[in-house]
């Protein structure tokens, strides 16, 4: 870590204000569970890093005239996961569950999950996101890099676990700055691209802008789940992560969204998987057929044909828990171990 | 005074020993009162940070460091000895990622990171090799070093022939009982390296003083690390004092003061400022300390009834840039058949070289062992305890053979063997989730190692013990605590027990499992010998013969009299005006206090996801002996801990190298995956002490139960979903490719 200057922000306005500086390189600090780590290793060296966390009016779950459920940027996720109006939304909540940390659940805040640097060992190593050029990940150790997504330079997965049920879920962001007069609402996805440049990032925020709320949208009957398929229980990365949306109308699809994570640079929407859930049933044979299709245009590097298979199954168990139809796996199973830890 | 005989008492009469004592530091431990090394601050002192090698295999031609002492804070930047060549010197060749070249002393750690950025260092690149798994590519790379062998036929097999050349004749011997044996397995199997992981890392705050050196060093080694500052240091090691009251973590690897812990004592020395050194948590994981891998090829047959007669093997692995793998007398693992082919190679990778790892060799030998017996079990569609059962009657200790059986009874009864035992692969299927059982035995010397002990017992009845043995987290004040309590018949806040310095009479190292023995040998004798002159001055007092004396609750008394007694108090008042001191002495040998040799057995209850190839543990079962047990609640707790890092091993741990570049690329406690709370499933211990293993006296327990859970989960593994994951950890990678293989 190198010295740097720490500026504290009391409201939006002065959040923004610090963070537009001249000549100097700037951080967004609320938990710190990622930011310091990165800082620690020098992956991130900032001149100055800006504590947003305390800002009152990021620090509430509030609803709107609209119905739409604005949440703070610097919420912890342990209040997301005991706020009784986020219960309309369980693959949230199943997410935070799963992050499995008291630590973690506690001191991380939403939109720093949201925004959570790549977990790549060569981008953490310090060879850069891309790792030059995406030819270190070809050649090394890929085990856990992205199967989808991953022609061009960028070989890394989306590291946010959040993001893919955000996203089924229709959420927004509401974005400030740089200028003290600049708002804007966007629609999640559009918070995370793919670099293909080495002076690029997996953020679409411009320098000296902060991420102040998440919008969600009213659920309105449909149903929701997410599933992770993890190595162990805690905050380490999962292997596979999947969450789903849809509406199922006479016990037939009629609106759905699939999104992965841990496959590609970005969350990836899985259009085509949830196009085929659309006029069927859900059953243990069409969330199969999904997670199939989740995958049809995948490309395992040279160790990680595995999270192939993987997608395939957390699509599907998604769908069959969003569905609360039999998964099949641990949970589901008499694995006493098992169902006390996902209680 | 007569001589005094050291025992231990029975049974019944013992207050504490084999009782269950909470530690007396828990307190402090548990709310950080207790201070690690990592803990100790001085006043003006400097922080340092090292840069470490970016390279697994480079020349490090000149290092520049001038934009490095410019940042502010920046004290002093200091070369590492033959790590980085001062200027115009001899380029050095560095044969692992991460090696220390040049520390950076700073006002901050914030400085000192900094300025380590800032160094400008030139590198000649060299070719790099780390695929220990893959013995063709390490021969094809001329990374390979013959690492013994040999063959042990049983006699009846007679001797080669007049004109026959030996090789042959042993060679044909070998095929020959292969082809009379009625099974034959050949498997491949494998454990990966893993590192120590300290919690706290490698590491010291240091500074000198009138000329000598005071280290607040993260040891398990207390006594005699002085001697290795001194060495390095061009003093000796009378002028070396190392201090070390609580350690977070060493399992082996912390019984030097390491090449960074003198460089901070020369940062010191150049500076006249206490300095503060301790290992990054990528540099803990790189150079720390590791665990070699171990990688067999091996052959067994058996006769009709499942006991093995021929062992065939070949095993490679590495323990780093120096090339040696696991000693081949290891093979196989507690099961010795009569006929036994074993050959061995080291592979040279770019890595640090390995250090002890609690019970250095015996899990990855047991692991690489047992799997082909229990592979045996799986083509002979039989139970696999029998296997194992009947196999007792070939081992290495066959005195042991009863021992080991009963503790498999046990365990079976406490794992419920009977009721979840399947075939291999034939268990019922819910979902997509198979469960299965599995089993490992193990051995372990754990004779008391040297101890010295110097007791005083004051004239106001005040007793203190001084050791320079060290607690590693294991209780070991705590059992020197109740040795002197049980002795002198007093309450454990009676006694003051003083260790972790290197002023107090030498005490051994703690590895080996040796620790408990020879704390309690010595603490036990000098509490004795005490005893003894105490009771002479009482005896006479009471006017009672010393040999009818008893210690017990507070008091000395006659035996079998309630009124002749003195309280301790009055006792010690006798002693005079000095203090009562004793120093007792132990070294290693027959002592009717303490013995070797342990057995125990573990077995395995997992369950595993088909699909995504996740294991999960239900149940892990220990049945242990260990002589006489002293503290049964650290007992206890040492195996849990075993066990832990057992499902480590099995599940999680891996060191993984980048294969191209060598770059340990999993060296952060993010992607260095360990078992959480909710990995471990229920673990259940049993303390095997029946009274004719109590009468053998002490011996260490420390190390052995680490070594058959691997074993154990991986064949719980193979029996859940009738497929061999080769290697561990059994990743859900693993277990996928596994699976995917099996089916063809």
């Amino acid at each position: 870590m190198k010295n740097f200057e720490y500026a504290y922000a009391k409201t939006e306005a002065e959040a923004i204000q610090l963070l537009s500086v001249a000549n100097k390189s700037t951080a967004v600090l609320a938990g710190g569970t990622d930011l310091v780590a990165l800082m620690q290793s020098m992956v991130v060296a900032p001149d100055r890093v800006v504590n947003v966390g305390d800002i009152e009016t990021m620090q509430h779950i509030k609803r709107d005239e609209n119905n739409n459920l604005w949440i703070g940027a610097a919420v912890h996720l342990d209040e997301l996961l005991t706020s009784p109006v986020v219960d309309p939304f369980p693959s949230i909540k199943q997410v935070i569950q799963g992050i499995s940390s008291v630590q973690m659940q506690s001191q991380g805040t939403v939109a720093g999950e949201l925004l959570r640097r790549p977990c790549c060992w060569y981008f953490r190593g310090g060879n850069g996101l891309l790792a030059n050029e995406g030819r270190m990940v070809i050649e090394g150790d890929n085990r856990y890099h992205a199967i989808l997504g991953n022609r061009g330079p960028a070989k890394f997965v989306s590291a946010s676990r959040l993001a893919p049920a955000m996203i089924s879920l229709g959420a927004k962001v509401r974005i400030i700055g740089p200028k003290p007069e600049q708002e804007q609402i966007v629609d999640i996805e559009n918070l995370f691209c793919t670099p293909e440049k080495t002076d690029e990032t997996e953020i679409a925020l411009a320098a000296g802008q902060l991420v102040t709320h998440i919008i969600l949208p009213p659920d309105q009957g449909r149903l929701s789940a997410a599933y992770e398929v993890r190595h162990g229980e805690g905050p380490d990365q999962p292997l596979m992560a999947a969450a789903v949306r849809f509406e199922v109308l006479s016990g037939l699809v009629t609106e759905s969204k699939i999104v992965l994570g841990q496959v590609a640079p970005t969350p990836w929407i899985a259009r085509e998987a949830a196009m085929a859930l659309l006029g069927r049933p859900i059953n243990e044979e069409t969330a199969a057929m999904a997670g199939m299709k989740a995958v049809s245009g995948a490309i395992a590097l040279s160790g990680n044909e595995y999270k192939i298979e993987l997608a395939k199954v957390a699509v599907k168990r998604a769908i069959l828990r969003a569905a609360g139809l039999e998964t099949g796996c641990f949970e589901s199973s008499t694995c006493e171990t098992a169902a006390v830890n996902f209680a | 005074m007569a001589e005094v005989k050291y025992i231990w008492p029975d049974n019944h009469k013992s207050a504490y020993i084999g009782k269950r004592v909470v530690r007396p530091d828990t307190l402090e431990k548990s709310t950080g009162i207790a201070k690690y090394s990592y803990d100790v601050n001085f006043p003006n002192q400097v922080v340092v940070r090292a840069l470490g090698c970016p390279h697994a295999h480079c020349k490090v031609i000149s290092v520049d460091t001038s934009a490095a002492e410019k940042v502010p804070g920046v004290v002093l930047v200091h070369l590492i000895k033959d790590k980085a060549p001062a200027p115009g010197g001899d380029p050095i060749e560095i044969q692992a990622e991460g090696t220390l070249l040049v520390a950076v002393a700073a006002e901050s750690e914030a400085a000192a990171a900094e300025g380590v950025s800032k160094l400008k260092v030139q590198y000649e690149l060299m070719d790099v090799f780390v695929d220990d798994q893959n013995l063709a590519a390490a021969e094809a790379a001329k990374r390979t070093k013959a690492a013994g062998g040999g063959i042990e036929l049983d006699d009846a097999l007679g001797e080669p022939g007049a004109n026959e050349e030996e090789k042959a004749w042993e060679e044909k011997t070998i095929q020959k009982l292969f082809q009379d044996s009625k099974y034959v397995v050949e498997g491949r199997y494998g454990v990966d390296v893993i590192t120590h992981c300290c919690l706290e890392p490698h590491g010291a705050t240091v500074y000198w003083e009138g000329g000598k050196l005071r280290a607040y060093l993260s040891t398990q080694n207390v006594s005699t690390t002085d001697d290795g500052y001194a060495t390095a240091l061009g003093i000796t090691a009378d002028d070396v004092q190392v201090t070390c009251n609580y350690i977070g973590g060493g399992f082996g690897s912390k019984f030097q003061p390491g090449y960074w812990g003198i460089a901070a004592a020369e940062i010191s020395r150049k500076l006249g400022r206490p300095v503060k050194f301790l290992l990054s948590r990528d540099q803990e994981l790189k150079i720390g300390g590791n665990r070699p891998s171990g990688y067999i090829d091996v052959k067994i047959g058996a006769d009709e009834n499942g006991v093995v007669q021929v062992w065939d093997s070949h095993h490679w692995g590495t323990s780093g840039f120096n090339g040696s793998t696991i000693g081949v007398t290891n093979f196989p693992y507690v099961f010795h058949p009569k006929n036994v082919r074993r050959r061995a190679t080291g592979i040279i990778t770019n890595n640090e070289p390995s250090v002890a790892w609690r019970a250095p060799n015996h899990p990855q030998a047991c692991a690489i062992t047992q799997t082909a017996y229990d592979d045996l079990a799986a083509k002979m569609g039989v139970d696999s305890f029998d296997i194992f059962m009947r196999n007792l009657e070939n081992i290495d200790i066959p005195e042991k053979a009863s021992l080991y059986a009963e503790e498999m009874r046990i365990a079976a009864e406490l794992i419920g063997w009977s009721n979840h035992w399947h075939p291999h692969g034939k268990g019922n299927k819910r979902g997509s989730v198979v469960e299965g059982l599995g089993i490992g035995i193990h051995k372990w010397g754990g004779a008391a190692g040297e101890s010295n002990c110097k007791l005083r017992v004051y004239p106001d009845g005040g007793v203190e013990s001084f050791c320079g043995t060290q607690d590693i987290g294991t209780g070991t004040r705590t059992v020197c605590a109740m040795v002197l309590a049980e002795t002198f018949g007093l309450t454990l806040d009676a006694v003051k027990i003083n260790i972790g310095s290197s002023t107090y009479p030498f005490s051994g190292a703690s590895g080996g499992s040796t620790t408990v023995g020879a704390v309690t040998e010595s603490h036990r004798r000098a509490a004795q010998e005490a005893l003894a002159k105490i009771f002479d001055l009482v005896a006479t007092k009471l006017g009672a013969p010393a040999d009818k004396l008893e210690a017990s609750k507070g008091e000395i008394r006659v035996t079998g009299y309630s009124d002749k007694k003195l309280t301790w108090k009055e006792a010690c008042s006798l002693i005079g005006i000095r203090p009562l001191e004793v120093n007792a002495e132990f070294k290693r040998g027959n002592s009717p206090l303490s013995s070797v040799n342990v057995g125990g057995v573990q077995m395995a209850h997992v369950a595993v996801d088909l699909e995504t190839g996740v294991v999960k543990m239900k149940k892990l079962v220990a049945v242990q002996d260990m002589g006489l047990i002293v503290n049964r609640q650290s007992a206890e707790s040492q195996i849990y801990g075993a066990m832990i890092m057992s499902i480590a091993a099995a599940l999680f741990e891996q060191r993984i190298n980048d294969p191209k570049t060598g770059a340990f690329v999993n060296c952060e406690m993010g992607t260095y995956r360990l078992p959480r709370l909710g990995d471990i499933g229920e673990l259940v211990v049993h303390l095997h002490e029946p009274e004719n293993e109590r009468d053998r006296g002490v011996i260490g327990l420390g190390e052995p139960p680490a070594i058959s859970g691997i074993t154990a989960i991986a064949n719980a593994v193979c029996n859940a979903t009738g497929v061999r994951v080769p290697s561990q950890p059994m990743t859900p990678q693993r277990v996928l490719n596994a699976l995917r293989s099996a089916k063809g």
